[in-house]
């Protein structure tokens, strides 16, 4: 069966998209740029950095949306970089930095004139050097198979663990090296 | 008992239950809701049970354990029919009294009536007593009535008739309309319209599809769907049925958090109980109808109430919210359609569908059709869970069924709609409570919490109870709920402590933006609300304490006790119960407050006698020096 093609706009620009794609695959193969943090083409979107957010108007209503969730619609209008969105990921990018000082996102807060955060951290606390973006997680679920990672703890709480009895025997593969750029792993892997 | 096979056996049951009730006989009915447990309704009822023994009354009076009254403050509480004579504060010890006096000798025992603070009058009726009279008491009003573990009960009251008039007169598309017609919106927080998102389900591609009773309610203070599921399931169980009938699912959910232990347990004996008279299994009624339900228990996380995140636990995942643009009305659960309304919101529709959408759509205001119950908590004089027809005003909730605020304190805000609702300031008490001008005032209808605060609340204090509770509750997926509630706590603390800048308030309100604005789920999109508020109605309150002061004298960091040396008496109540040793005095000398060694604790201001009052707590002004140890006291003429 052969997919239903949808036109919608994004900045401005007329885009054709298969139905069941999401906005920010459209955008990407227009060859519009939408930063993300916690997507990967190979695994199911997770909504969780909300970096890719853009405004998107059906009808007469406007909303924020995560791109990478959001499915393509008919004569869906969307925006990807409006003042609203930049302030948000300027915001964002303050809270994340200081305790994941480095990654890809540190290049973003350079094309943002992020330089310093407002949030700085507490005396004595430490960077964690993870956003918690879940791609470890994800990729080791999904992909690998091994479930060797984990989330553990809520809320403020919520950190990346090498799950036990798992987790210690699992160091020959290193591919969540590759995928984490906050630096996460290489002090997760000294803990053992 | 034999399963009912057709809408004749349940009239015949009826007919056969209603006759073996003889309406003269004295009927006891004790309280058994959570709230006077906690009070001790189960010793109360024991009591009861061994004094009938005792007195060879057992054949002749009966005994009920019903679900929650509501009028929680005044537990245990016990009325006795068929005169209905309410006594408020029972104890094991008032027992044989009562059965001695009033039901042997029908006279009253004064010292057990409600007495009206204001006009001093003694009310016998429960319905009479001004918290009662002045509700409207319709999803809440059978909990009184019945005995939660008995489908015998609810089945007197005319149970599962809507039901049977539902699958027997009634399309499920014509079930569909008359909800839709009634205009009966979603009672957990959202008021989102019921109706159309049966219709939703219902329309939706794929197969099964399934309901689900929201009862994961987790608000500091709130607990009217947990009185509900545990005063009366038959009714919420009902609605479930009554719904899934209607949207064409023949499978549903019951998620009642695990710390509601009376709620599953009272749940499962009335789906049994249902299950045993045909109401749920195969062929409901002989209506050729198939229904199933199964509980799931909650473990207690607040977030696991958005619906996502719900679905995600009974899924047996952790309960999560997802970021969902396809509505979990039309992929929910193991991605089918999915219904998901709270436990009031299907508690309602036994009602609509007996009544029909007309009499519903007479209560309530343009928008908002109907009750709601409410849980009226905090610095009230009437605690406990009203019922009240949508559009009465805060003012008459606050003064005609809660009584006011205690020990004539001024009113200042009244906090509704839960942890991520709003701070109401008194200049909008006059303001109809329904879903939309809440709103309009920057709080939410939320599931109802109604909390009441008075002159002595400092609303930096409250904003920052809330975001801390949030932050706690807050799953930790996304960026902005995680990292933005813990930095608008930090700041909060600081704002408390005294450290606080014009600049810190800036970034409060940045940070409440992006929060709302970027969050994956609802508790975040709505975790600012109570700063956003507080901001909004009480900015005197932050920017006094910007200058070190506290002006409702509460964050410790801001406030210093102080002995009036002119007043105190040394009497050495202080210095006795002074926690830390801080309290320096002796006989006939000035007692004084060491400040370094000073907790904070309030315990020497509560606890000095009314009549000297010589503990005093300032804030912002000028801390008087200390007089010398030794110094002798002022005996006051007495």
């Amino acid at each position: 069966m052969r997919m239903k093609t949808i036109t919608l706009e994004i900045d401005g620009k007329e885009v054709k998209a298969e139905e069941g794609m999401t906005v920010l695959q459209s955008a990407k193969n227009a060859g519009i740029e939408i930063p993300t943090l916690c997507y990967h083409e190979k695994l199911e979107p997770y909504g969780a950095c909300r970096f890719c957010l853009v405004e998107v108007t059906k009808g007469k209503k406007t909303r924020l949306v995560a791109s990478c969730c959001y499915p393509v619609e008919e004569g869906l209008v969307v925006k990807t970089s409006t003042k609203r969105i930049i302030k948000n990921r300027k915001v964002l990018l303050e809270l994340i930095l200081p305790i994941a000082p480095t990654g890809a996102h540190k290049s973003l807060a350079e094309k943002y004139g992020v330089k310093e955060s407002r949030f700085p951290l507490e005396p004595g606390e430490e960077p964690s050097y993870c956003t918690l973006c879940g791609l470890c997680v994800h990729y080791c679920d999904k992909i690998k198979k091994w479930n060797a990672v984990g989330f553990q703890g809520r809320g403020i709480d919520r950190k990346i663990v090498l799950m036990s009895g798992i987790g210690d025997q699992c160091i020959d593969c290193r591919e969540c090296y590759d995928i984490c750029d906050a630096g996460k792993f290489i002090t997760l892997a000294e803990e053992f | 008992m034999p399963k009912l096979k057709s809408i004749l056996d349940l009239e015949n049951l009826r007919k056969e239950i209603l006759s073996k009730i003889d309406p003269k006989k004295p009927c006891i009915t004790i309280c058994s809701g959570t709230g006077c447990q906690a009070t001790g309704c189960e010793k109360v009822s024991d009591a009861f049970q061994e004094e009938l023994k005792k007195q060879k009354l057992e054949e002749k009076v009966n005994i009920r354990k019903t679900g929650c009254h509501g009028f929680c403050e005044k537990g245990p509480i016990v009325v006795i029919y068929p005169d209905e004579i309410c006594y408020l504060q029972v104890k094991p010890k008032d027992v044989p009294d009562i059965i001695s006096q009033t039901i042997k000798e029908g006279k009253l025992i004064d010292y057990l009536l409600y007495i009206d603070p204001t006009t001093k009058e003694k009310i016998i009726h429960e319905s009479e007593i001004p918290f009662y009279k002045n509700q409207k008491r319709l999803i809440f009003g059978n909990n009184r009535k019945i005995d939660p573990k008995s489908i015998e009960d609810y089945i007197a009251l005319n149970g599962y008739s809507a039901l049977a008039k539902a699958l027997f007169n009634l399309t499920p598309e014509k079930v569909l309309e008359e909800v839709k017609e009634a205009n009966l919106r979603g009672c957990g927080g959202g008021g989102f319209p019921t109706g159309r998102k049966w219709e939703t389900t219902r329309n939706a591609p794929g197969e099964p599809k399934y309901v689900i009773v929201n009862c994961d309610e987790g608000d500091p203070g709130a607990y009217m769907d947990r009185s509900l599921m545990e005063g009366n399931p038959h009714s919420v169980l009902e609605g479930l049925i009554i719904g899934a009938y209607a949207i064409g699912s023949h499978e549903g959910f019951i998620y009642v958090r695990q710390e509601y232990p009376l709620a599953v347990e009272n749940t499962e004996i009335a789906i049994q109980q249902a299950k045993d008279y045909g109401f749920i299994g195969e062929n409901i009624l002989g209506s050729g109808f198939n229904f199933m339900i199964k509980i799931h228990r909650g473990a207690s996380a607040f977030v696991s109430g958005e619906s996502s995140a719900l679905m995600s636990a009974i899924e047996g995942k952790v309960g999560e919210p997802k970021s969902k643009y396809i509505h979990t009305a039309v992929k929910g659960l193991w991605d089918k359609p999915t219904c998901l309304n709270n436990v009031e919101t299907w508690a309602n529709v036994p009602f609509i569908i007996n009544n029909g959408a007309d009499w519903f759509k007479s209560m309530g205001t343009e928008g908002s059709k109907g009750t709601k119950i409410f849980s009226l908590v905090g610095k009230v004089n009437n605690t406990g869970l009203v019922e009240v027809p949508m559009g009465m005003t805060l003012r008459e909730i606050i003064y005609n069924i809660g009584g006011g605020i205690p020990n004539n304190k001024k009113f200042k805000a009244v906090q509704t709609g839960g942890p991520s609702g709003g701070c109401i300031p008194e200049k909008f008490l006059d303001f109809p409570v329904d879903f939309d001008a809440l709103s309009k005032l920057g709080s939410m209808m939320g599931s109802g919490g109604m909390i009441v605060m008075d002159e002595d609340t400092c609303m930096v204090d409250v904003a920052k109870y809330f975001t801390n509770f949030l932050a706690d509750e807050s799953c930790g997926k996304c960026i902005p709920c995680r990292e933005g509630l813990k930095h608008m706590l930090r700041i909060l603390n600081d704002i408390t402590a005294g450290k606080g800048t014009e600049e810190d308030i800036n970034r409060l309100e940045e940070l409440a933006e992006v929060i709302c604005d970027a969050s994956l789920c609802a508790l975040g999109q709505t975790a600012p609300n109570p700063v956003l508020s507080t901001l909004k109605y009480f900015r005197d309150e932050y920017e006094a304490h910007l200058k070190g002061v506290c002006p409702a004298k509460v964050c410790k960091e801001l406030i210093t006790y102080y002995i009036d040396p002119e007043k105190c008496q040394a009497c050495g109540l202080c210095a006795k119960n002074c926690p830390t040793d801080a309290i320096y005095g002796e006989k006939k000398m000035v007692h004084v407050i060491d400040k370094e060694k000073c907790i904070k604790c309030g315990i020497c201001f509560e606890i000095c006698p009314d009549k000297f009052n010589a503990v005093s707590k300032i804030s912002g002004d000028v801390i008087p020096l200390d007089v010398p140890k030794g110094t002798k006291i002022k005996p006051q003429k007495r």
